[in-house]
């Protein structure tokens, strides 16, 4: 037991790093296939190792530091910014067993570890002395506390479903009925859009607009500062497609009963299936205006979020409308 | 009330969206525009002055540079103010070859700023598919005059090359191609929400203000007013063929959008034409002497180019070289309303404004 408590995140980090490395190589050649290019296809067999080159550049890279800069908090940012990211797959269980932290309100850490990375890409910008840093750090910190309500509230309806706070609970009380997706569509699709602004994914991606801020908070980050906040992100992306996969597609149960795949590669089917969608979104969607951004989230997303809140309270304590549901 | 404080952010020369060196001084209170200056001269060449020591056929492979995505369009502007000058009579294929060429140029043109400007509104992938398609039309310029953005293809009194035997049914086939990609584009783009949002209503030109601020073009056109020199000051050709000038309601930046997709599509109508009536046999080249000299005189000659009206004024006093040239550079006048249009503006239209506007900044700092 205690042999797993020890290298059990050690493998998770590598599994995680792994990732992240192959989520890169797969969303260039996902985009380069739908933009009628090939993408990467040079270093080493099918460009596969394009990645590793990547990080190893940035890894010998000159650490720059601007001169105007606050030294300790530029130096800090990077670190704030990922270890949220890290430490919030804790909670998550990828099948019935395995799994690093069972604890009863595994969801509500999740939406609390995770919005500590705010502070860090907010630091970020501001350390770095630039104004567009500035400007870009202050648009996630708007946008990530806009959308972190929405994205809470949507899923209390789930929480009141499973009638638990814990994921792997979730997931069970998913087994015995259909998967929440259905009943919980409403809170899905604010979900669904809440979770692609946290993880400032395009159209959504203002925080980095590449056209009009040139990189956003980390216009000065650079060599291995750079690859902890690009790291964090995609840290992000397995945790909130994991995330997804839990609470509104059933986590690792089989649908149709074909329990003859494992509970993992089930859960690693759904899971891709998502990190794909989001590299979709990317190639085929403008990017959305910073106020219409907020307009959205506090009067779009706020009142839905609220009603299937209602609608969900309603379906379960009525009892003429509980026997449907 | 929280006391605010004005910023000054210094956009550009080295900005992924000023479209080339143009910087911008603006002045923002949180992320709302109270002023912007265009700062412009980062490419100046001094085009003008150094064609005061050049002959008249030297002059032309400069004006590729000017507004280097189009560079037919001014190849003809300084040629057609030339041929004015000396009035010489220009032979049927030479014009024929001049208005595929040139039209084609503007679809390419056009292409070029609707990529581009998807890009600055941040979606990635149109950008890719205009490039493809553009590439079409580089090819066939390539194989027409063996280059594919500074063409320096005509000269005074015709063109230098004829079209090599197969071209015009090449021309042909992209015709076709081209007709059937628009719908492509109209899906991904037109009825995109986003999209629609992020240019709706936003940086409205009123006509009074357009003309008073001597827009052409695509920007004067796109707030209905009905003003095309292929039309209303013909030249070369053009009144031989049948096309319409789009024109928009509003003035918005969906107008101007809907405004350059539609003159694709016209555009694409005289090619066409022009390919079907292309005259069997005679020469590309007018009888011209070996040596320009270009008549004591001044002339001002205002053509139709993808970004509006380019113009070329030549004072000439009966030498080889123009005494002064001058050239109304369209792009040059049209970001002049841009401060206007900035103000009160959010910064993330700073973008799609300038984008919408269409400038290249060659042709601006000349």
């Amino acid at each position: 037991m205690d042999f797993f408590v020890i290298l059990g995140p050690v493998v998770l980090l590598f599994i995680v790093l792994g990732f992240v490395t192959y989520a890169i190589f797969f969303e260039r050649k996902v985009i380069g296939w739908i933009q009628n290019r090939v993408g990467p296809n040079q270093v080493g067999p099918w460009g596969l190792l394009q990645t590793v080159a990547d990080v190893l550049k940035l890894l010998i890279k000159e650490d720059v530091i601007p001169q105007k800069a606050d030294v300790s908090l530029f130096k800090l940012a990077p670190i704030i910014a990922y270890t949220p990211a890290f430490a919030v797959l804790a909670v998550i269980p990828f099948t019935e067993s395995l799994k690093f932290a069972d604890i009863a309100v595994g969801l509500l850490y999740y939406m609390a570890v995770s919005s500590i990375t705010t502070i860090g890409i907010l630091l970020g910008g501001w350390a770095s002395n630039n104004k567009y840093a500035l400007l870009g750090g202050m648009r996630s910190a708007a946008q990530m506390i806009s959308y972190e309500i929405p994205l809470v509230l949507s899923v209390v309806g789930v929480a009141m479903s499973a009638g638990s706070l814990n994921l792997t609970e979730i997931v069970k009380a998913q087994q015995t009925g259909v998967w929440f997706v259905l009943p919980q569509f409403l809170g899905f699709i604010v979900f669904l859009i809440a979770a692609i602004a946290e993880l400032s994914r395009t159209p959504f991606d203002l925080p980095e607009a590449e056209s009009e801020l040139v990189a956003g908070y980390h216009t000065e980050y650079s060599g291995f500062r750079f690859a902890f906040f690009m790291l964090a992100e995609y840290t992000y992306i397995f945790a909130m497609a994991s995330l997804i996969t839990l609470l509104f597609f059933g986590g690792w149960s089989a649908p149709f009963g074909l329990t003859f795949i494992p509970p993992l590669i089930w859960f690693i089917f759904k899971f891709l299936f998502f990190v794909f969608f989001l590299f979709w979104l990317r190639a085929t969607m403008p990017r959305i205006r910073v106020d219409q951004l907020m307009e959205f989230a506090w009067k779009v997303l706020l009142p839905l979020a609220i009603l299937n809140i209602f609608l969900t309270a309603l379906f379960k304590e009525i009892p003429v409308l509980s026997q449907f549901y | 009330m929280l006391r605010t404080e004005e910023m000054l952010l210094n956009v550009g020369p080295q900005h992924p969206s000023t479209h080339g060196v143009l910087r911008l001084v603006v002045k923002i209170d949180g992320e709302i525009i109270q002023d912007a200056e265009p700062v412009i001269g980062y490419l100046h060449r001094g085009t003008e002055k150094l064609a005061e020591d050049l002959n008249y056929t030297q002059i032309i492979p400069y004006t590729d540079r000017m507004d280097y995505l189009s560079a037919m369009t001014n190849n003809y502007a300084i040629c057609h103010a030339t041929e004015t000058l000396m009035e010489l009579e220009i032979p049927e294929r030479a014009e024929f070859l001049r208005v595929i060429v040139m039209e084609l140029n503007r679809v390419a043109s056009h292409l070029v700023w609707l990529g581009t400007y998807l890009l600055d509104i941040g979606a990635m992938s149109p950008f890719l598919y205009c490039f493809r398609d553009r590439e079409q039309i580089l090819n066939l310029f390539n194989e027409l005059c063996g280059a594919r953005l500074t063409y320096n293809y005509m000269r005074v009194g015709g063109v230098k090359w004829d079209a090599p035997p197969g071209w015009l049914d090449k021309v042909k086939e992209f015709v076709k191609y081209m007709r059937n990609q628009m719908p492509e584009y109209h899906g991904l783009i037109s009825g995109n929400e986003i999209f629609i949002q992020r240019t709706r209503g936003i940086g409205i030109v009123t006509q009074e203000m357009a003309i008073s601020y001597g827009l052409s073009g695509a920007n004067l056109r796109c707030t209905g007013v009905k003003w095309d020199l292929r039309k209303n000051q013909p030249y070369s050709i053009y009144d031989r063929f049948d096309f319409d000038v789009p024109v928009g309601k509003t003035g918005d930046l969906y107008d101007k959008y809907h405004c350059r997709m539609q003159e694709i599509i016209e555009s694409l109508k005289i090619v066409e034409q022009a390919v079907e009536g292309f005259p069997e046999g005679g020469s590309t080249m007018a009888k011209v002497p070996r040596v320009l000299r270009v008549p004591e005189g001044e002339v001002y000659v205002g053509i139709e180019s993808p970004r509006g009206e380019l113009g070329c004024h030549i004072v000439s006093k009966g030498k080889d070289k123009p005494w002064r040239l001058k050239f109304r550079r369209p792009s040059f006048y049209n970001l002049q309303i841009l401060p206007a249009l900035l103000k009160g503006q959010n910064i993330a239209n700073l973008v799609a404004i300038l984008g919408g506007i269409d400038i290249v900044l060659g042709e601006v700092d000349c």
